[in-house]
């Protein structure tokens, strides 16, 4: 699908920050403030806009620490639906936090979160190894998240350094 | 007892004017929730990659001192860039110099080419080192004032009604600083005419050419016969957000980068080695990088320069840079008055216009290099502010 050049720069504004107002979106891009709620709305009919999450890291609340586990899942795809019903299947649980279809070794990444290694534990042996087209599963458990959909979780170091007023 | 110093020094160094900014510096800086419209400098930090080369540069022990005009590496990716991206073709061999900042090499460029006496055209409102580096150098500054309702723009009539016959250059900046103002290629190419006519040598600082909106950037260099009579400056600062590395270049036919380099020689020795080496890096891999950084300052100049119409602050759209220069003359206020008052009633700095020049009185510097919810909150400061000066 084909974009305007002014439903580009809307969506390069809102991947920033989507609780930008469509008025300052405007401002920013010299557009009409109408045109701009009216393409939002438009990219989100689509499903170009898919949804609006914020990011948040539940690592440094008490009581809220969450464990995560990426799965290297090897599967036998079926004649007619290949990956698609078996991914479905998978990312119909909600302890699936993400499911991609791999290239290389193994065919689905999946990364999935609970409260304890047991949780994880649990869900990988009796739901995800046991549906029937799963030859095998890789866990790995993540140690620390650095960085999540290019945002630099610690804050970013490059704090503003300038002096408050140069020539 | 206090010694009087006043004979050991140079009357010259002590007549020189202090920057006009430095006072506001002192107040801004000692005062806490300040949001600041004044700095004159990218809101990002050098690209990564650039800092990384530079990192590695260090740690593999480059410390030693380069060529005097800086690595030839470096040199040729200069000229490979000037010609790709302005359609200048300067040998990387002899006429291209690494210079510690743009500064410096606005400096070598009056040392070299002043002597005595001889006057050089700044058009004004200016940045605010111009006419001191051609005073240091001997020559004389000669101001030529430009007004907002020709968008702060110089013409060859403005131009013709400075020159004498002691005038040998003239000091070009667009975009410019403070006023944004970018002259397009009709506009310089008119300029050309009268430079050529009175036989000048053109100094242009080129160094906001990358934050160019709305049209494309004309080199002066790149006009017809207009080569072999430009010196042109231009450096890492503003378009790659290396203010702090302090690297330039000066760019200029052989025949004057020769008698430069004599200076920069004695002056300077090189540019940093591993500094030139993430220089080299800037060049080769940031595109992307310098276009995403333009982007973002094209959408927050929109957004300044709307809301302070709005509020009643004029200005012009201004081509470039990273400045916006609204008239303050409603208020009745100085532009030191309003820039102070500005600060202490509502904690936003900016840099009052007489800084620049006599011609930028009545008017305030702005910068956006700032974020977009900042530039939201100084405007409605200012808001307020005027709400209580202005009559209705």
């Amino acid at each position: 699908m084909k974009l305007l050049q002014e439903q580009l720069d809307i969506l390069e504004v809102l991947e920033e920050n989507h609780q930008v107002t469509p008025k300052s979106i405007a401002e920013q891009l010299q557009l009409d403030e109408e045109d701009v709620s009216k393409h939002i709305k438009q990219l989100e009919q689509e499903g170009i806009i898919v949804s609006y999450p914020t990011l948040i890291d539940w690592s440094k609340i008490e009581g809220k620490e969450a464990i995560v586990a990426m799965v290297d899942v090897k599967v036998t795809p079926k004649r007619g639906v290949g990956f698609d019903e078996v991914a479905e299947r998978i990312y119909r649980y909600p302890e699936v936090k993400s499911l991609y279809l791999m290239s290389g070794t193994y065919d689905l990444s999946v990364s999935v979160e609970g409260k304890s290694m047991k949780d994880i534990a649990l869900f990988i042996s009796e739901k995800l190894s046991t549906i029937e087209s799963v030859v095998s599963t890789t866990t790995h458990f993540m140690l620390k998240k650095y960085k999540h959909d290019g945002v630099i979780m610690e804050g970013d170091k490059d704090d503003d350094r300038r002096m408050v007023i140069t020539p | 007892m206090s010694k009087d110093y006043h004979k050991y020094l140079s009357t010259k160094a002590i007549e020189l004017q202090p920057s006009g900014i430095r006072k506001f510096f002192d107040l801004a800086a000692s005062m806490e929730g300040v949001i600041s419209l004044g700095v004159g400098e990218p809101d990002f930090v050098t690209p990564w990659n650039i800092r990384d080369r530079s990192i590695a540069a260090l740690s593999d022990g480059y410390t030693s001192y380069t060529a005097n005009a800086g690595l030839l590496e470096l040199r040729e990716e200069i000229s490979a860039y000037l010609k790709r991206r302005f359609n200048v073709f300067y040998q990387p061999e002899n006429e291209v110099i690494v210079t510690v900042g743009a500064s410096q090499a606005l400096d070598l460029t009056f040392r070299t080419l002043l002597n005595p006496g001889d006057e050089v055209l700044i058009i004004e409102p200016a940045f605010v080192a111009y006419a001191s580096l051609v005073s240091m150098a001997g020559g004389v500054p000669i101001s030529i004032a430009t007004y907002a309702e020709n968008g702060f723009k110089v013409t060859p009539e403005l131009m013709e009604a400075a020159i004498t016959e002691r005038t040998k250059a003239i000091l070009l900046c667009s975009p410019n600083n403070p006023t944004g103002t970018c002259l397009n290629k009709e506009e310089l190419a008119a300029l050309a005419e009268v430079v050529e006519e009175h036989d000048l040598i053109v100094v242009s600082d080129e160094i906001y050419a990358e934050l160019t909106y709305d049209q494309e950037f004309t080199s002066f260099a790149s006009l017809p016969r207009m080569f072999e009579r430009t010196i042109t400056i231009n450096g890492f600062s503003k378009g790659f957000a290396m203010t702090g590395w302090r690297l330039g270049f000066v760019a200029a036919p052989k025949e004057i980068t020769s008698v430069m380099l004599k200076i920069y020689q004695h002056t300077t020795m090189c540019a940093p080695h591993m500094l030139q080496l993430g220089a080299i890096e800037a060049l080769r891999d940031s595109t992307e990088q310098v276009e995403k950084m333009q982007k973002s300052y094209w959408r927050r100049r929109n957004l300044l320069v709307q809301s302070l119409n709005r509020i009643g602050l004029e200005c012009h759209m201004p081509g470039g840079a990273f400045y916006v220069f609204p008239s303050i003359k409603k208020t009745g206020l100085t532009s030191e008055e309003f820039a102070e008052n500005l600060l202490k009633e509502e904690k936003v700095a900016v840099v009052p216009g007489s800084a620049f020049g006599a011609s930028g009185e009545g008017y305030i510097r702005c910068s956006y290099a700032t974020s977009i919810e900042q530039l939201q909150e100084a405007v409605v400061r200012m808001e307020r502010f005027l709400g209580r000066y202005v009559k209705k």
